[in-house]
């Protein structure tokens, strides 16, 4: 009797664990933050997204060099994370009170973590960061607490040669193509039968990408996120009239057979093989298409569906921890960091728009004029931030989810009553975050 | 436990004559010497399995958050209504129910029959046991990214279709096709656990009853249900509960091959807690979602304890 019990309880146990041990695992230790050395050279360690990017990885580092060589006071320390993993580790580290003195984060998740606590402000940088674009900057409750090098525009690439031949019009910033414009253009493309799908918007890129590609077409539509007029409800605003009409363009998207249910794995290999011929993605993309296609290749801009074309804006960002031993150094890091010419390196390595006149001047291409300058122009144009507010997060996982839900045939208006409500109880479950 | 008693077995039968007060001594430093070689498994079981259940248990009526300053407050059973409630629970459940009813035959059916295969005495039989265990072994992220390509519209499972002149689906991405695709090759990534399991079984029905049994005249298939299935009772319970258990906790195919999608057709319990809990941050809400899991375990893990029980008691 007394090992049946026994067995009982085990077989108990292992069920739980098999629960439990999924979230005891994900919150693995993490190493400290700073030490003093000997030499009284304080230890400031830096915790980036960057490991596997090794063009950005080698612009940080290089920094990272030059400060540590600029003054002894200071040594910082570089610890590259793979980008996956990124977020995770930092809330676990924060949960914990083990994070790094310095260190980068994903543009919309600022307020959120500002909000918790994990962040202070930057302070004495209001002249250097006014100079940025704004869509660089991490805001919340009127503090700035980080600065980002570069941002990405969203674009519609695709190649003179078949726009020509199908007698499609060129967009331009000015003149952006319309929703008729651009469906008439998608079915001319698809009943030729020359390409497996005429538009290709990359769906099988997970996690942020969804909330930052496809939600600005939301915006172009005049839905958004949450009413953000006081951030406390999306009722009407995700699931009104408008976001019903961008629900049903996406589905048709579908059902029309313009895009892949779900895109290849790489989608712009896909562009450059010529299984599409639009292809809607971030301007990252720009160096290998223009490689293999040339002066033929374009850089149009997103499609204006009612209120003009909108593209998400702000990447990472760099910001300092609340509770790093040594302020004063982070912050000389952080004022160090943000001159031109370090602009200008990060962006140059990551081909991304520089944040700054300045430095756009320093890189080759961003100049006024130049062959990436119309990144620049649309950022400056198009570009919304996604909702200034710690409850972004779990808007992003909702939008992520009914968007899917929709693109693969859920009731629009349900899926989207559905993701309002949800985003209206967590704002309102952390009493709308004030 | 055990260790203590079977040492003060020994140091009984050993030194019958020594006196008492010795004996008390032995006894008092091989009970300290138990309780140390406990004290490893021990702190583990209490750090990672007693501590977080407790934990869950008083979370799951809070609204605790993974990210927030505010400390958690009691939320009564809030959050249980909110998840019975919820759609997309259903969904989960129902899916991860349907999971376990149609894996738990389908893969020890299909275990038991690559037991049989090769259980025989012939040359190479080695070589297959290897092959056919070779999925375990095998990271299951991995097995999930090599079955992502094959289910892909244009992989490999359809181009064989295709050879036979049928159409196949867009197998994860269709809502109809989504959790069978899921269901196969989790099957295929298992069964050769259980493969061994039941080969462990097969190998202990002595030789001289399949003797016996086809001097009667028996052929194949009534040896089997008439010698080979009733000697194999006992496996057959173990595979029973190891497969549900597993089956109830499927998670990392569905993270990396689907995350739940298309339309929640593959969410499961185990996957909807770990969104809540750490992508929407909702700590609270995710623990309800734990506990709910863990009374629904806890149920059917009973339930087969009972069924199983009266078995053991005839033997």
């Amino acid at each position: 009797m007394l090992k049946r019990t026994a067995k009982l309880v085990v077989t108990t146990l292992v069920a739980a664990s098999l629960t439990l041990a999924l979230g005891a695992c994900s919150k693995g230790g993490t190493t400290s933050t700073n030490a003093a050395t000997p030499g009284g050279t304080q230890t400031l360690t830096m915790w980036t997204h960057n490991a596997g990017n090794k063009n950005e990885l080698g612009a940080v580092e290089q920094i990272v060099n030059d400060y540590n060589a600029s003054q002894t006071k200071y040594k910082v320390d570089v610890q590259a994370f793979p980008q996956d993993s990124y977020n995770q580790s930092v809330v676990a580290a924060a949960a914990a009170k083990k994070l790094p003195c310095i260190l980068d984060i994903d543009g919309p998740n600022v307020p959120n973590w500002a909000w918790a606590g994990y962040l202070a402000p930057l302070v004495g940088m209001d002249d250097t960061l006014s100079k940025f674009l704004p869509s660089v900057l991490g805001k919340w409750a009127d503090k700035t607490y980080s600065f980002g090098y570069y941002d990405v525009a969203l674009t519609m690439v695709s190649r003179k040669s078949v726009l020509e031949k199908y007698g499609i019009r060129i967009p331009t910033a000015d003149k952006p193509w319309t929703n008729d414009e651009f469906t008439a253009a998608l079915k001319t493309i698809r009943d030729s039968g020359d390409f497996d799908h005429p538009l290709d918007i990359a769906t099988s890129f997970t996690g942020e990408w969804w909330p930052y590609a496809y939600s600005p077409f939301l915006q172009s539509f005049g839905g958004d996120l949450i009413n953000r007029s006081d951030y406390k409800s999306a009722q009407g605003v995700l699931n009104g009239p408008e976001g019903l009409a961008w629900a049903k363009w996406f589905r048709s998207l579908v059902t029309e057979k313009y895009i892949p249910l779900k895109s290849g794995a790489d989608p712009a290999k896909d562009f450059m093989n010529g299984k599409s011929a639009i292809l809607y993605n971030g301007s990252w993309t720009a160096v290998d298409t223009r490689k293999k296609f040339g002066d033929d290749i374009l850089f149009l801009p997103s499609v204006d569906l009612g209120k003009g074309p909108k593209i998400g804006g702000g990447s990472w960002q760099w910001g300092i921890s609340a509770n790093c031993s040594s302020p004063e150094g982070a912050m000389d890091y952080m004022k160090f960091s943000a001159q031109d010419k370090y602009v200008a390196s990060v962006s140059k390595a990551t081909t991304n728009i520089p944040a700054t006149d300045a430095a756009a001047a320093l890189v080759p291409g961003f100049e006024l004029g130049g062959e990436n300058d119309m990144f620049r122009q649309y950022a400056k144009k198009f570009a919304v931030l996604r909702p200034v507010n710690p409850g972004y997060p779990f808007m992003a996982t909702e939008f992520t989810k009914t968007a899917q839900d929709i693109l693969n045939g859920a009731d629009p208006q349900q899926a989207l009553d559905t993701a309002a409500k949800n985003i209206d109880a967590n704002q309102e479950s952390n009493n709308y975050f004030q | 436990m055990t260790t203590s008693t079977n040492a003060r077995a020994a140091i009984a039968t050993t030194a019958p004559s020594r006196a008492r007060g010795a004996r008390r001594r032995a006894d008092r430093r091989s009970t300290a010497t138990g309780w140390l070689m406990l004290a490893p498994a021990g702190v583990l079981i209490i750090t990672f399995l007693l501590i977080p259940i407790g934990l869950t248990f008083v979370l799951a009526f809070t609204n605790a958050r993974l990210i927030s300053p505010e400390p958690a407050k009691f939320i009564g059973v809030a959050n249980f209504t909110r998840l019975f409630d919820n759609e997309t629970f259903w969904r989960s459940l129902i899916n991860t129910v349907v999971f376990a009813l149609v894996i738990v035959p389908f893969q020890s059916a299909l275990a038991l029959g690559l037991a049989l295969l090769i259980n025989v005495k012939m040359r190479g039989v080695n070589f297959f046991r290897t092959v056919f265990f070779l999925p375990v072994v095998t990271s299951m992220v991995v097995v999930s990214m090599l079955w992502m390509f094959m289910y892909q519209p244009n992989g490999l499972i359809n181009a064989l279709l295709a050879k036979v002149g049928v159409q196949g689906p867009d197998w994860l991405g269709d809502p109809r096709t989504a959790l069978i695709a899921l269901i196969l090759m989790s099957a295929w990534q298992a069964c050769g656990f259980h493969m061994v399991i039941w080969l462990s079984g097969l190998q202990t029905i002595p030789a001289d009853l399949y003797e016996a049994a086809s001097l009667d005249g028996a052929g194949p298939w009534q040896q089997f249900v008439h010698v080979t299935w009733p000697g194999l009772r006992q496996t057959a319970i173990f595979i029973l509960i190891t497969i549900t258990i597993a089956a109830f906790s499927l998670f990392t195919q569905v993270n990396i091959m689907t995350q739940g999608g298309p339309l929640d057709s593959t969410s499961t319990v185990v996957f909807m807690a770990v969104r809540t809990g750490f992508q929407q941050q909702q700590t609270g809400y995710a623990a309800a979602i734990s506990l709910v899991f863990f009374v629904i375990v806890l149920a059917v893990s009973l339930l087969q304890r009972y069924l199983t029980r009266d078995k053991d008691l005839k033997r």
